[in-house]
């Protein structure tokens, strides 16, 4: 094998990771969370219209392709008009993905808080959103993250997808070398050693903070 | 309206003639679906006076207690709380009126959950806060007070009940009796007019039961205004000013504690008690 290869290769790949994959799952996932929680609370408002919108909502998130997700919004939306960059067409697709997986495991979280402490919220004085702000949502919190964890960490591989709508990131950083080098075992086999040590820190980080919250968990 | 019983040892002048008394409910209905559990209840409760509920499994005592609260909407029935002078509150408080027959809104409910505080069977303490956490987030967060003023109160408070040392603590850290005084000490922090007791015990192992029935006790003792569902006969007959005995969704019997738990006189109630001291 051309170690010399891998080694050159090595920094541009980090660096289109460190700019394009890294960010591009921070923000995807943060906006994503933002729709789940606003997905989830439609679900468990009461408002049986609203509460049929996020159940299609989810429903079709859940049940079409990333990929085909990330088509319909890059190549499809322009024929509409709406003509998209690839990094904004990705950010949009995969918020919209997090969005639709994270709402179900919000909501589950919400539920699982036990009734009496809305009881306990509305007795000490609280509205609905306060006690869902301050006595629900941190314990919902709490047991969301280690599912959430998983949603993150797929979400980093995932991003692999947007090279294909042209987003320059980890992996198309490692298409073009390999094109231009012919040397394709070497370099996806690289690109596939930096999104697991990537996803081995994410766990070991995942396993400590779970560890941290678990105390508090109500019973 | 029942007479304050005068052996009952309160210690506080309440109760007395004339004065409104702090609560006052008329013809309480509630059903869930077909399920009817309140058939039209009234409730006095003189300024100071303590009233314990008790009666079978299912006789709607629990719910009493939190239509009271605002955790559920009778479908009739009025409960009108007294004007509060502010000597506890901080501030004054208006004469409040409730009829359930109407629709009630949500400033009604907050209104009318202003009045009281619940202690909870479960505690249902907040498992993400610490002890102090607990006890201010009402005062803060609802009251809007300043902080400084609340965590001195309820230092003072949790000193009271003998946990001021673990006022860092998390609810898990500590045995039910404790979590329960927290419970309420979290409930007197809001200075209620009306502190409204679910089965503070039963939920204790029985060695743990005497340390809160003290705290309670010294409640009644200090002139709080209180109504407590309870299995404890002995502690309503020691504490209560009247005891009100239910069953079906109905009052079947009240009056002093003295009589109603010591002599009464309907067949159901005398039943009812002494099956419960047989079982103690
Ligand atoms: N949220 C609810 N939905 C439906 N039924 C309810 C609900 N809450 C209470 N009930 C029913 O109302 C009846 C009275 O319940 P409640 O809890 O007031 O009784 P209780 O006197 O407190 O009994 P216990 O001594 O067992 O606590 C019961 O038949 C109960 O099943
Ligand atoms: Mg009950």
């Amino acid at each position: 094998m051309n170690l010399d290869l891998a080694l050159r290769s090595l920094g541009p790949m980090l660096l289109e990771a460190v700019r394009g994959t890294i960010p591009l799952t921070l923000i995807s996932f943060a906006l994503g969370l933002l729709i789940a929680l606003l997905i989830a609370l439609m679900r468990i408002s009461g408002n049986s219209i609203l509460a049929a919108i996020a159940r299609v909502y989810v429903s079709i998130i859940r049940g079409t392709p990333l990929l085909v997700q990330l088509f319909v919004i890059f190549y499809g939306l322009p024929s509409l008009g709406i003509k998209l960059d690839p990094w904004p067409s990705a950010v949009i697709a995969f918020s919209l993905n997090v969005g639709g997986y994270a709402a179900e495991i919000i909501r589950a979280a919400i539920l699982s808080v036990p009734r009496g402490q809305w009881e306990a919220g509305h007795t000490i004085g609280m509205s609905r959103g306060q006690t869902l702000l301050r006595i629900i949502l941190p314990q919902a919190a709490r047991v969301s993250v280690p599912p959430l964890s998983n949603t993150f960490i797929s979400l980093v591989k995932d991003t692999s997808l947007a090279s294909l709508i042209l987003v320059t990131e980890l992996f198309r950083a490692a298409q073009q070398v390999a094109a231009f080098s012919q040397e394709f075992m070497l370099l996806y086999l690289e690109a596939a050693l930096i999104y697991w040590v990537i996803c081995l820190g994410l766990s070991t980080v995942q396993s400590m903070l779970e560890k941290r919250l678990d105390r508090y968990v109500a019973h | 309206m029942s007479p304050t019983d005068p052996t009952a040892g309160s210690t506080d002048s309440a109760g007395s003639d004339g004065e409104a008394p702090v609560l006052s409910v008329r013809g309480l209905k509630k059903s869930f679906g077909t399920n009817t559990v309140l058939r039209g209840i009234d409730l006095d409760v003189p300024r100071g006076s303590v009233v314990a509920l008790i009666g079978p499994s299912g006789s709607g005592k629990t719910t009493i207690l939190r239509s009271l609260n605002g955790l559920e909407i009778p479908d009739a029935g009025t409960v009108a709380v007294a004007g509060d002078d502010g000597g506890s509150a901080g501030s004054t408080r208006p004469p409040l009126a409730v009829d359930f027959a109407a629709k009630v809104g949500t400033k009604a409910i907050a209104a009318l959950r202003d009045r009281s505080a619940m202690v909870f069977q479960h505690y249902n303490l907040f498992p993400h806060m610490t002890v102090l956490q607990n006890v201010t987030e009402g005062p803060i967060q609802v009251h809007k007070r300043p902080r400084a003023q609340v965590v001195a109160e309820a230092e003072k408070l949790l000193d009271r009940v003998g946990l001021l040392e673990k006022k860092d603590a998390y609810p898990f850290e500590l045995s039910g009796g404790q979590q329960q005084r927290v419970g309420i000490v979290r409930a007197l922090a809001l200075k209620p007019q009306l502190l409204l007791f679910d089965e503070p015990t039963s939920a204790l192992d029985p060695e743990l039961v005497g340390d809160v029935l003290e705290v309670i006790k010294e409640l009644a003792d200090e002139g709080w205004t209180m109504v407590m569902v309870t299995h404890e006969l002995a502690f309503a007959r020691q504490t209560a000013d009247e005891v009100i005995f239910m069953d079906g969704g109905v009052v079947v019997e009240r009056g002093p504690a003295q009589e109603v738990l010591r002599a009464p006189k309907e067949e159901r109630t005398q039943q009812f008690v002494r099956r419960l001291l047989h079982e103690f």
